[in-house]
């Protein structure tokens, strides 16, 4: 019986699964081309899955994603260059340092609240992508960190490793959102010295949704460090290519929502791709991508999944015979 | 019970509390009253844990509180229902009761706890799976006291209860203040509504800019020529 219940909560989730894992198999996806753009976007939903459950979930909003990132695609870098073993070992290894740096990060920025918390991580992501430039003995500096051969030559190995990251990231996160942490988690996102007052021990889970948030997005540095084959400072850290991109695909996909992170990596991903293959106005997609941030702020502040019914609405009201105007 | 010496507390480099002392004995209604701005609420918060003295000392149960981190003051056995009600406007009402039990002793006696307050407010138990933010603002305070009740307090700290309520509902919360305190907890109680607050107190200390300038029984504060001038409008 729990397990049919379990099913009917999670068909959707079921479906999904199934659908991505057979995705490599439809003839039209299995181009190199189609299975990179599904890779980054499966990247994208876990980085925006671990946002979620920071910023959206517990409240403290990170602008500095892009330091775990390159945190976790650094240890990959560095394991392979300095400890001549395969990049690979930089996701188990990752975990460890990731984690650790999430500490430190989360003992200097957490005790920021609000926005001066957004830009201490802001802040932090700037540190760490100029002293990867800067410890040219460990990181080869501006120069990046390449690895000569890459595992396979072929897409589908990295798109089920990603797959399985995927995964294994919204498992965790079912659990910990309806977990007693989760609740911990929202109380301090709504009121935190309400929260500290009722006897929940604020800094404590905060420090846990970030090094959770932190970890799971090294994860992704350290297989993109694998995927691509090239990593530098510029890229792994970067503010406007990371951080920024994390917290809009949250936003346009829904802060604080099950499906959030992946309907807004499929969105971004797409509309990315669509735009840059524009003629002339392809070189501008970060501008468009900034109308489009005002545009969902304005009309769908929950975002898509989180305006899931005015969407629909929409939708449908565009289908009908045409009415002018909006709301 | 309760014994605050001879604090000073800061915000920032402001001072807004001079030395001030005040107790609470086991079973009282002990009021704090005085203008917008007087420094009451920033003696609960003392208390709480969320702001620190500077100087002065607060025991609770003869136990120093000092050292005691904020989370873990509900534990000693001291509840804050705080001003503006500071509910978790996202969940239901059944969630922010549960989040108010997160104490051991208090979590083993959880349903127990929740069907006393869902009898004291029915209102509370009709709206059981509504979301706490849509509730109106006297069911909002209802839930606040009801938050605080269950984590089965030694002593509760109300801070301005019938802020912003009418005063049909203003009545409403001076009776679940008396039936708290007939209940066996202690009552600290911050209040502007300067007459009725005196009316259920046992004692008061009235608060200017940070200093106490007078205390004495209720009735007798409500006698005091000088508080009648400057409160009571008379």
């Amino acid at each position: 019986m729990a397990q049919s219940s379990w099913f009917r909560n999670y068909k959707v989730a079921a479906c999904v699964l199934v659908a991505l894992a057979a995705a490599p198999l439809v003839p039209v996806l299995n181009s190199s081309y189609m299975l990179h753009v599904l890779i980054l976007m499966l990247m994208w939903s876990v980085i925006g899955m671990s946002w979620n459950l920071l910023s959206g979930y517990c409240g403290q909003v990170s602008f500095g994603h892009a330091a775990f990132f390159g945190l976790g695609a650094y240890t990959a870098g560095i394991l392979y260059l300095h400890g001549g073993v395969s990049g690979w070992w930089g996701l188990p290894a990752s975990v460890i340092v990731v984690g650790l740096g999430s500490l430190v990060i989360g003992y200097i920025c957490l005790r920021l609240r609000g926005p001066y918390f957004a830009l201490g991580t802001l802040a932090m992501g700037e540190v760490l992508r100029v002293t990867a430039e800067n410890m040219e003995w460990l990181t080869e500096g501006t120069m990046g960190i390449m690895i000569e051969k890459r595992t396979w030559v072929a897409k589908e190995p990295f798109y089920y490793i990603v797959l399985a990251l995927a995964v294994g990231t919204f498992v965790i996160m079912e659990l910990l959102v309806r977990s007693k942490w989760g609740y911990y988690f929202v109380a301090i996102r709504e009121d935190q010295d309400a929260a500290e007052s009722l006897g929940i021990d604020t800094t404590r889970y905060k420090t846990i949704a970030l090094v959770i948030s932190g970890v799971l997005t090294g994860l992704v540095g350290a297989f993109y460090t694998n995927y691509m084959g090239f990593i530098d400072p510029e890229v792994v850290f970067a503010l406007h290519d990371i951080s920024i991109i994390t917290i809009m695909v949250v936003m346009v996909g829904g802060v604080a929502t099950r499906w959030g992170p992946f309907a807004g990596a499929l969105i971004m991903i797409v509309l990315s791709e669509l735009i840059r293959a524009m003629p002339k106005i392809g070189t501008a997609h970060q501008t468009l991508f900034g109308v489009l941030l005002i545009v969902i702020i304005i009309y769908l502040p929950n975002g898509v999944m989180g305006d899931f019914r005015k969407v629909f609405r929409l939708v449908r009201r565009g289908a009908a015979p045409a009415r002018a105007g909006g709301e | 019970m309760l014994k605050v010496e001879g604090i000073d507390v800061f915000y920032g480099d402001v001072q807004v509390i001079w030395d001030v002392s005040f107790e609470v004995n086991e079973g009282e209604v002990v009021a704090l009253i005085g203008a917008n701005g007087a420094g009451k609420s920033t003696l609960l918060r003392t208390v709480s844990g969320i702001v620190r003295p500077r100087k002065g000392g607060i025991t609770f149960l003869g136990e120093p509180l000092a050292e005691v981190p904020p989370y873990r003051i509900i534990e000693k056995g001291i509840a804050h229902v705080p001003e503006a009600r500071r509910l978790f406007p996202d969940m239901s009402v059944e969630e922010n009761l549960e989040l108010g039990a997160l104490k051991p002793a208090a979590k083993a006696r959880r349903a127990d706890s929740m069907e006393r307050v869902f009898t004291r407010f029915p209102r509370l138990e009709e709206r059981r799976r509504q979301l706490a933010g849509t509730l109106s603002g006297g069911e909002q305070q209802m839930l606040a006291i009801g938050r605080g009740l269950m984590s089965l307090p030694r002593m509760l700290m109300f801070d301005e209860p019938s802020l912003g309520l009418a005063p049909l509902l203003v009545e409403e919360v001076f009776q679940v203040v008396r039936d708290v305190r007939a209940d066996g907890v202690t009552v600290l109680i911050v209040e502007q509504n300067v007459r009725q607050t005196l009316a259920i107190a046992d004692r008061a200390y009235v608060l200017e800019t940070g200093r106490i300038v007078r205390h004495g029984s209720g009735r007798e504060l409500l006698e005091d020529e000088e508080v009648k001038k400057a409160y009571l409008g008379v």
